[in-house]
Order: C-alpha cells, then structure tokens, then sequence
C-alpha cells in the first residue's frame, strides 16, 4: 500500500521552461537555416529575413503559450521537435524555390500559420481527448468518404497518376491525410470497445492464437479498403500506411500477435497479386529493383535523388552549392533528397532522430495514458508516423519500392502539414491528461487497470 | 496494453535503424561510385560551373574561364585569335563532355587532380572557391600560326590537311594544326541549343572540321615512307650513303606482272644510280628494290622502331596506330588465317603504297628520330602544370620512346641523303638561306591510275627538319585534299615544301 500511495504521489513536472528553451533551438535551426539559404544562394542575407523569423518566432510562441495555459503538463519534447522539422522544411523549400524561381514557401508559411491556428484551436476545443471516442462511427464514415472523394468525377484530380486530389477551385486537396487522423480515432474507438471480444475467442495453431473466423470481419473490411486504394486510386503509399496503421492497433488492442500474422500474410498476399495484376505496381518495383536500367527514363527520379545523396556525402555541399533542383518533385516527396545533398548524411541523420523522438514521445504518451482509447490514439497515431516516415524515406533512398507520401512537417503541402499540426495538438493533449495529477484519487484502488478503466467513465457524458 | 506498445516501439525502432543504416549506405558506402557514375550529369556541372584553369601556350591564355551570370558562373573561352587555330589540340570544353586538352588534362584544369590537394586545401582554408590549376602546351605559338596559315593559304578554302612539328631532342610537340579547323567558342556556348546546332553543323560537315588529322587521319605515306625502307637498307649494311644503288625505268617485283615506273623521272631510269640520286629523285623502283632486299620482316621491324603499329601520345586520346601491315588475310575458303607479306606487296609498302598508313605525327615522328642521331623520343604535348597562381607543379621530362630507332651512323648517312634532296632534288622549295635542311617530299597515288590519265589527285606529303647538325625542328606536312589546286599541282615538294619551310622559319628565328 505504501508503495502504491507513493507511485499515486509521484506528480510529472510540467517542464514548460524546457519546452520553451529548446523552443528557441528549433528557431535557430529554422532562421539560421533561412539565412543559411540566402548567404549561400545570393552571398546575403535574405531581405525578409527580419519578418519572415519574427512570424515564425510568433507562431512558436503561440503554440507554446496555447500549451502553457491549457495543457501545462504535456510533454515538453514534442513542439519543438516538429517546429524544428517544420523550419527546416521551410528553409529547404525556400533554397529549392530560389533555384526554380517559385514561390512555395510562402504557401508553405501560410499553411504553417493555418497548421498552428489549428494546432491552438484543437487544444482548446479539446480538453479532454476521449470526447474523440464519441465520433467513432462519424469519423469512419467521414474518412470513407474522404477516401472516395478523389474518384468522384469532376472533384478528383490525378496528380502523378495517383488519384488522391481533390480540387476545390483553386485549392487542391488531399483527403487521405485527414482520413488517416479520422481512421486512427475510428478504430480506436471501435477497438476499445471490442477488444475483448476479439481477444478472447480463438484456436491455437502451431504456437500461434488465431482470432475466430468471425471476427474477422473488421480485419477483412480494412484489407479490402486498403486494396482498392491501391487498385482505384494507385496509391500504393497510404494502403500499406493504413493497412500497418490498422494491423498494429489491432494489435496492441487485443495483445495477440495473431493477428500481425493474418495480417501480415493478407498483406503480402494482396500485394503479390497486385504485383502480378497491375502495371504499375510491377513499374514500382522494378525501378526499386534496378534505377539504373532506365536512369533517364523511368528511374530518373530515384537516380537523381540517389545521385543527390550521393554528392552530399557526409556532411553536403552546403546550402545553395547544390542541385537539388535536378531531383522532380524536390520540394515534397523528395524533399530529403535536398537536404541529404546540401546538408549531407549528418542532417539526415539529425532529421531521422528527430522523427524517431516524434514516435517515442508518442508511444511514450501511449504507455503512461491511464485509458484504453488515450493508449490506442496515441499508439496509432505514432504507427502512423512511423510507418509514414519509413515509406517516404524508404522510398527516396532505395530501401523499400518508391511510393507517394509526404514526409510529415518538411514537404511542402498544405494538407500533410495542417494535419500533422493537428496530430500533434491531440498527442500533446493525450499525454497532457496522462502526466496531469489525478485529480480524485481512490485511495484503495489495487489495479492501475482498473483506474484506467474507472476513468473512462468519469468523462463527463451529455 | 502496455506490453504490445513497448513491442511496437522496439518495432518502430528497427524500422528507424534500417532508414539509418540504408541512409548510410547510400550518402557513405556508395557515395564514391554514384559520384563517379558517368551518366551523373549533376557531378559534372558542378566542374562545369567552376573556375577551371587556363590551357597556356607559352605565357598567352589559348583557353580560359570567364565570370559569367547565369546558371553555369563561368564560360569557357578561347580567345579568337588563336581559337581555330589551337582548336584541335586545346578542345572544347561542353556540360558533360570535353575533347583535346580540355579531356586529357580534366582532372588538373578542373582542381581535382591529387597534385593539386595542397592548393585546393588552402584555398578551403581561406574560405575561397578551389581554383583549377594551368596547363601548359609545349607548342610554339608562332610556329603552330605558320602551319595553320601555310595550310589555309596554299590549299584553299576546301582543303584538308594537317602539319605536326615536333623538337627532335625532347619530344616536344611544337606544332600541331589540322585544317578545316573550328571555333571552339560556338561548342562552348551555355545556350544549349546554338552549341548543339553549331555541333550538328561541324559534325555533319563532309570536310570533318572537328577531326584532329594530326593524330586521327592516317594515310598512304607514299615516297616519306622510302626513309623507312632506307633505313632498314643501311642499318642491315645493305647499301651506304655513297654506294650504288640499283633503279631502272620499271621495276617488276618478283611474282607479279604489275610494273613498278617513276612517274617520268628520267634520272632513276640507269640500272645503277648513286644512293643520293635515287633519294634526290624519290626513285620509286631503287626503293621497291630495296624492300624486296631487306624483305617484308625487316622492313615492318624498321618500321615499327619509329613507332608504326604503337601508341604513343600519352596527352591527347584518340591517337590512331600508324600501320605497317603485319600480314596478309588468306580468304575463308583458302582456309583463313593470315600469311606474310609476298615480295610484291613488301616492294609496294616500300614505297610507302599497298596497305601501309601514316598520321602525320608518324611520319614526323620519323623524321625527328633521324634528326636526333636515330633516338625517338615520345611526343608530347604537356609542357607543366601550374597552380592558378602559375606556381609550376610539375614539368614534364622528355622520355626516349625508342633509343635506337636507328643507329647514329644509320640518322647520319640518311640526313646526308634528305639534306642532298633539298640542295638539289624534289624537296627544293624548303631550303633556307643560311640554314641546313633535309627534306623529302611524297605524293601518294590514291586508286589505280595518275591524274594525267583522269585519276584522283595524289596525297602531298612533306618531310623535314633543320638545321642537318643539332636539329632544332622536324616537320611532317600532310595534305589530303586541296580541289581549288589544279590535280597535276598537287605534289608534296610544290604545296607541302613552303609550309614546312614557314614552320622551320618560325622556330629558328627564335
């Protein structure tokens, strides 16, 4: 008892300070990196630099004094981690527009502004996340429909061959990027609710718990879903990323890694016949195969930006003394293609690292989270960060086949970069409630689960 | 469901180690080997973009790099004087590609050669862009100007020909022109599309402007080849400069019906003629005789000792091997293979027909060998090479190709023939007044029959080097083609004498 009451003692410090000192590292990186850009493309200075560093200062102190006042106990490490990534981003897609004479990163600080605005507002709209767990239906349908959209004639547009666009007069749009937040508190809220029924029932098979063949179900509708993304919309990145997303929070729902080893084998299956049925999946994977075969052809993409790599060596040519220009699509998808050319392996590196904290600060938020749906939420947005970071990445340099998807807080685009705001506003928020003192105690509770589970009820139900 | 999630994150864990590890393997482990990738257009217009060093000959710039403000900073440029004229050994400098000097010499020009690693530290230290450094050509300027103007001038504007002098003593290139030449500048054009429409043009060109006939054209050496078959006569004791020589108004090679004639030059028509006549005259049946007496192998030994069937030049690339054939096809139905030359070919390739070819640098090459008492030296183009701040690197040592080509007594018997064909034979037109000259000229047939009786016109050949004792200059001239001349005129004494003469002017006077 003694030891319970003292663990129930232990309070989280709320570590704002050293949120905000290492707030002022992140502008550093983004504002140096700006200068950066202009010293070595021009010999100067940029003449913006005052304005454009001040905005950027202003939207960072925003997001930190939001966070202050209404999540004073969320984890210290996450805001300026991605604002570091994002002012980086910014940077980088300045350079790439000095070299192709292109406006984007204006775009790009708006989008930032809208981003944080959202951030700020989904904070305060949000005080507790589990009111998420009451739009479990609503959100699945509206992630449905966000995925069908781009097919509807005269709203869908195919960028690239990949119909994931949808266009509303000027502005573009790409609704998988919502529907993966949307999916993530769909299954959540359904996997929270079902888990044990999903858990419990099932045969042994060879060391293996395999779930019963009805509840099958969910699992057969998500391949299907992911399936025909990647047939109808040939968007080979965001099915294997909602796919993973729902494997693994499937996963962590029930505690049966059964289930990794249904999915893992429907996985591998669709994608063998996807292979052998579609063109241009087999396109993919023979550019992974061999870039070179085709190098001004097919492959150009992946060869220049392999050569970008390449050129950039250990520590790059520095800001503005390479080609980033020659890679297509630099600005976005490729966009680490740039930063690996001029800033060189140790930049990747820095940049790895720092998405590789964005999962762990999330998984973190996932274990000490006192409820099942806060667990599962910050467990799946974390997949979805991961498996996101590793396609792209993957992709760009030749690890995995190359498929479309943005590199989160770095690409330009609007949708990625609001989005991601938004993931990590509700990540803030999900580990902001787990660090926060309890605010009644039950002095005799004997099992943490059973508090977690009390919890949920105390939600505050209209 | 704690412990699912700690199993995710050691699972997001491997997939960040593998991003790293693949990461690492392309930006450290591959980095050398896409970087050297010839297909990575961005390597090289990074060296395209940079300051590359100027190509020299003597103190004045024939290729140097010019701020500019576009994409590409710096534009190469050949200065117009001499750009056409220089073109064929200087290059052109293209994103992506170079000829002549401008690609043998990359590696310096650009800054990136080993030798240059203390400079390009120094100037990373100091915070300045690498420089390349310069190179420096061994020509002599005012006599690569004499053989490009002697070209353009005697063979009129639809001629080809080429000249290439080279110092006896080192190996030296001192001139090197082929003409029709180009400009340069068009080539190094950033306005990609008028350097590619200039490149169509000069490659669709029948006259090949952009060939490098000095290293890249070989033909029949015709009658300069006779200081070939001369030589291997002395040096196997056969005859000597004062004995008789055997000649004759034809000569019918054994196993063949075909006659070997003069051409009308009545002095080789006795049976028996002094040697210096028979060199003096370009006696055709003396020296068919003589390669019949000497035979196919010593001939092609001899021949080979001056450099035929080898590569040489180590400073340009494209060098074509000069030929003395090493034997002959036997048809697939007689059973294939090769076999020896008859004695009717080895008197043809005596007098430098049948199969046997030459470049000019060849025949040059020749002739310096017995100017310099019978010790070929390898050619060579690359005088030093010099930091951007002119600090010399590295000059280049003169290396034997061949220590004895032919014996001193051998180059000084034959300098006494070339030197009587001057005074008083075929190669007249190239005496100075107050200098020594030995000289032969050579007019190849081309086909079967002579321009009087409707033929092509010949190839004009001229050989020479001055002064006899202590040679300064060796000069081959070559002249392919010269349609504005009447056929009958072109005759390696009367077109290639005068500007082999201009050459040697040009490098005595100093």
């Amino acid at each position: 008892m003694a030891t319970n009451s003292a663990l129930m003692g232990f309070v989280h410090r709320r570590r704002r300070g050293a949120e905000l000192f290492l707030l002022v590292l992140a502008l550093v990186v983004g504002i140096g990196a700006y200068a950066a850009v202009g010293l070595g493309v021009d010999g100067e200075v940029p003449a913006n630099l005052i304005g454009y560093g001040g905005w950027l200062t202003l939207l960072v102190v925003a997001a930190h004094v939001a966070v202050r006042v209404v999540a004073p106990y969320a984890d210290p490490v996450l805001l300026p981690v991605v604002a570091a990534l994002n002012g980086l981003g910014l940077a980088v897609i300045h350079r790439v527009d000095l070299a192709k004479d292109t406006g984007l990163a204006s775009q790009q600080l708006t989008w930032m502004t809208l981003g944080v605005a959202l951030f700020v507002g989904t904070l305060v709209a949000l005080p507790d996340h589990r009111l998420l767990a009451r739009f479990t239906y609503t959100s699945g349908l509206a992630a449905i429909v966000l995925l069908v959209l781009p097919m509807v004639p005269g709203l869908g547009t195919s960028i690239n061959g990949a119909k994931i666009w949808i266009s509303l007069g000027p502005f573009s749009f790409q609704p998988g990027e919502v529907a993966k937040l949307l999916l993530v508190i769909t299954f959540a809220g359904y996997l929270v609710v079902h888990r044990d029924a999903l858990a419990l029932a099932g045969r042994r098979v060879v060391f293996v718990d395999l779930p019963r063949g009805r509840d099958l179900g969910p699992i057969l509708m998500m391949w299907v879903v992911s399936l025909g993304i990647l047939v109808l919309q040939r968007d080979l990145g965001s099915s294997l990323l909602f796919f993973g997303l729902f494997l693994v929070m499937l996963y962590v729902a029930t505690e049966r890694p059964g289930w990794l080893v249904v999915g893992a084998l429907l996985f591998f299956g669709g994608a063998t016949a996807a292979y052998r049925l579609f063109g241009h999946v087999q396109s993919r994977v023979d550019i992974w195969l061999d870039p070179f075969a085709d190098a001004d052809g097919k492959g150009y993409q992946l060869v220049q930006a392999l050569y970008g790599f390449a050129w950039g060596g250990l520590m790059g040519r520095g800001l503005g003394e390479g080609m980033p220009e020659r890679v297509p699509y630099v600005e976005s998808d490729f966009i680490l293609a740039a930063i690996g050319e001029e800033l060189g392996l140790t930049a990747v590196m820095a940049v790895l690292l720092l998405y590789g904290l964005v999962v762990e600060r999330a998984l973190r938020a996932a274990l000490i989270s006192r409820d099942g749906f806060g667990k599962l939420v910050a467990t799946g947005l974390a997949a979805v960060f991961a498996l996101q970071v590793f396609v792209v990445v993957g992709g760009v340099t030749r690890l995995i086949p190359l498929t479309g998807l943005t590199t989160p807080f770095l690409s330009y685009g609007g949708s990625s970069l609001v989005v991601n705001w938004v993931i990590i506003a509700i990540l803030l928020r999900i580990s902001d409630q787990a660090r926060r003192p309890l605010p009644d105690l039950t002095p005799d509770a004997e099992d943490p689960d059973e508090q977690a589970t009390q919890l949920v009820k105390v939600v505050p139900q209209r | 469901m704690n412990k699912p999630i700690r199993a995710v994150s050691i699972f997001c864990m491997f997939l960040f180690l593998a991003l790293m590890a693949n990461v690492t393997y392309v930006q450290f482990v591959k980095s050398g080997s896409y970087n050297e990738d010839p297909r990575n257009a961005r390597v090289a217009e990074a060296s395209y973009s940079r300051e590359r060093g100027q190509i020299l000959v003597g103190d004045a710039p024939v290729a140097t790099s010019k701020p500019v403000d576009d994409r590409y900073k710096y534009l190469r440029v050949y200065p117009p004087e001499g750009a056409r004229m220089f073109a064929p050994v200087t290059g052109y400098l293209q994103l992506g590609s170079q000829t002549g000097i401008e690609r043998s010499q990359n590696a310096v020009l650009t800054g990136e050669d080993p030798q240059l690693f203390v400079t390009r530290l120094v100037d990373l230290l100091k915070g300045e862009t690498a420089q390349g450094g310069n190179v420096v050509l061994t020509l002599d300027a005012a006599a690569q100007k004499a053989a490009f103007e002697g070209l353009r001038d005697t063979l009129g504007p639809r001629g080809e020909g080429s000249v290439v002098a080279i110092e006896p003593k080192t190996g030296r290139v001192l001139a090197m022109a082929s003409y029709p030449s180009y400009d340069p500048n068009e080539l190094a054009s950033h306005d990609s599309a008028k350097a590619s429409a200039a490149y169509q043009a000069l490659d669709a060109d029948e006259r090949e402007p952009l060939l490098n006939r000095a290293i890249r054209t070989r033909l029949f050496p015709g009658s300069t080849f006779k200081l070939v078959t001369a030589a291997a006569a002395i040096e196997d004791d056969k005859f000597h400069a004062g004995d008789q020589v055997p000649a004759g108004a034809s000569y019918q090679p054994p196993g063949t019906t075909h006659e070997i004639g003069n051409d009308g030059r009545g002095q080789c028509s006795p049976a028996k003629i002094s040697f210096s006549t028979a060199m003096e005259w370009s006696c055709n049946t003396t020296f068919a005789q003589l390669a019949v007496e000497v035979g196919p192998e010593r001939l092609r030994a001899q021949a080979e000792a001056f450099g035929f069937n080898s590569d040489y030049l180590r400073d340009l690339q494209g060098q074509v091997q000069s030929v003395y054939p090493t034997g002959v096809d036997i048809p697939e139905s007689e059973g294939g293979g090769t076999r020896e030359l008859s004695l009717a070919e080895t008197a043809q390739t005596g007098i430098g027909q049948n199969t046997v070819q030459a470049t000019p640098l060849q025949m040059a090459m020749v002739t310096a060998a017995i100017a310099n008492q019978g010790t070929l030296m390898r050619p060579y183009l690359v005088e030093k090479v010099q930091t951007a701040g002119f600090n010399v690197l590295r000059t280049t040592e003169p290396e034997v190709f061949n220590e004895h080509a032919v014996s001193a007594q051998t180059a000084g018997e034959l300098t006494q023939l070339l030197e009587a064909t001057v005074e008083k034979g075929t190669a007249s037109p190239a005496a100075i007044d107050g200098v020594k000259v030995a000289g032969k000229t050579g007019t190849a047939q081309r086909g079967d029959s002579l321009c009087s009786a409707g033929g092509k016109p010949p190839y004009a050949w001229f050989v020479s080097f001055a002064p006899t004792q202590d040679a300064e200059v060796a000069v081959a001239v070559m002249i392919e083609e010269a349609p504005d001349r009447a056929c009958g005129e072109i005759a390696g004494g009367q077109l290639g004498g005068p500007i082999a003469k201009a050459v040697m002017e040009a490098v005595l006077k100093k």
